[in-house]
């Protein structure tokens, strides 16, 4: 049972034309998981969130911090032999939950002082990608 | 020549080493920099889903006030972030007219989607050339520069809408590097992430890939880092500071300095770079 008002095909439909690609392109080779930076911190890798929403089970990704803490650094995307634009379908996750108001970060839970030390870029990425 | 100059949010800011030395090496070149006017944030990352109209707006708005600046002129930005986020706009632009018309409508005039962004390294390979920067070059100034190139993520990526150089061999840097006389290191590691926004709300994440990725500049017996990113450049002197003895530059620090310019014109510790300098006679 999905907690979404959205059937769990409707949820992958959804994926897949957010982010443009045919979730079907991917043979599961595993070379976006290598690559990524931080797969040691993720609960599911990147080519297990695939394989999941290719077999419409969708609750265990969105469980999954994987998308949370993709940094859309593109090195999954230029490597995939398929040419899966694997970045674009974690971020489509992302604009999935924002949009359902399930956020990763509330923007007011960072302290004013936190955002200053940085580069703008990073609080502004960070604002974008976590919390719409 | 004349180039228009985006410096986005954080070039006169958290960066003003990159901004001032930039200038430094373009009055030496006789490159002329006409600032764009009334600017925006361009939004950090690149929106990438298909539904991304209103995160486009805000880096449409750049190039738009760039071509209202001077449409001739090819608008120059030093910030990965930026320049990616600017080039692929820009690409999608030019190739989605549908995206472009509604986007019109929010804009103070239409995108002609004619606007060429150049990151200030293209200017060194493309315009000027690397044998006038060879010639201009104090190279033994820069020997016991043991450099480690690094690109990070978004320099290159995607190669198809960029356009810069190979995504996975690249040697836009290291051709640069080599033409003002470091010592250049072929680096394997050149573009792992440095853990990017995550040291906003993780920075532990950040923390474990800067890092690693020092650790491995040590073994390939660099003793310093260059990038073109203020993010990379926070990261990785943030978490590398007191553990490892090395040093993070901005690429246009070090060609001021090849060009002669004084280090503390370019943001630089005289006394650091007097340590490398004089380490070079070691070597
Ligand atoms: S690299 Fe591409 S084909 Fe291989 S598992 Fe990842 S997304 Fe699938
Ligand atoms: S884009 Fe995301 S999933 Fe892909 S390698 Fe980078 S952090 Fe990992």
């Amino acid at each position: 049972m999905s907690m979404f008002k959205k059937t769990n095909e409707e949820f992958v439909h959804e994926v897949e034309l957010l982010s443009g690609q045919n979730l079907f392109s991917c043979y599961q080779c595993g070379k976006c998981s290598a690559g990524c930076a931080f797969a040691n911190f993720m609960d599911m890798l990147p080519h297990q969130v695939i394989r999941f929403l290719q077999l419409k089970k969708v609750e265990p990704v969105i469980d999954a911090n994987t998308y949370w803490y993709c940094a859309a650094c593109l090195t999954c995307t230029t490597r995939c032999p398929k040419s899966v634009d694997l970045a674009s379908i974690m971020e489509a996750l992302r604009n999935i939950m924002i949009r359902e108001n399930r956020p990763y970060i509330q923007v007011f839970s960072l302290p004013v002082e936190i955002i200053e030390g940085f580069p703008q870029q990073a609080a502004v990425s960070a604002l974008r990608k976590l919390s719409g | 020549m004349k180039l228009l100059y985006y410096p986005g949010c954080t070039l006169h800011t958290v960066a003003v080493q990159f901004d001032q030395s930039t200038k430094e090496i373009c009055k030496q070149l006789d490159i002329e920099l006409i600032e764009i006017s009334d600017f925006t944030c361009c939004g950090g990352l690149y929106p990438q889903t298909t539904e991304n109209l209103m995160q486009l707006q805000a880096p449409a708005r750049i190039l738009v006030q760039a071509q209202r600046t001077d449409p001739n002129l090819e608008l120059m930005t030093l910030c990965t972030f930026c320049y990616n986020t600017l080039k692929r706009t820009h690409y999608t632009l030019k190739k989605d007219e549908q995206k472009r018309n509604i986007l019109n409508d929010y804009l103070e005039e239409p995108y002609n989607a004619k606007v060429k962004i150049v990151h200030l390294i293209e200017v060194f390979r493309d315009d000027i050339g690397y044998d006038t920067i060879r010639k201009k070059s104090k190279r033994s100034l820069l020997k016991g520069f043991r450099v480690a190139p690094y690109y990070g993520c978004l320099l290159l990526r995607p190669m198809n809408e960029i356009e810069l150089d190979d995504q996975e061999q690249p040697s836009i840097l290291e051709d640069l590097l080599y033409a003002i006389g470091c010592d250049v290191i072929e680096f394997p590691y050149r573009f792992d992430c440095c853990g990017s926004f995550h040291v906003v709300n993780k920075p532990e994440i950040a923390e474990q890939c800067s890092k690693e990725l020092l650790r491995y500049t040590e073994q390939f017996h660099a003793n310093c880092l260059v990038t073109c990113c203020p993010l990379c450049y926070y990261n990785i002197s943030r978490f590398g500071g007191t553990d490892f003895n090395f040093q993070i530059f901005y690429i246009t620090q070090l060609v001021g300095l090849a060009l002669g310019i004084e280090p503390i014109k370019l943001g630089l510790d005289p006394e650091i770079i007097n340590k490398f300098i004089s380490d070079s006679y070691l070597v």
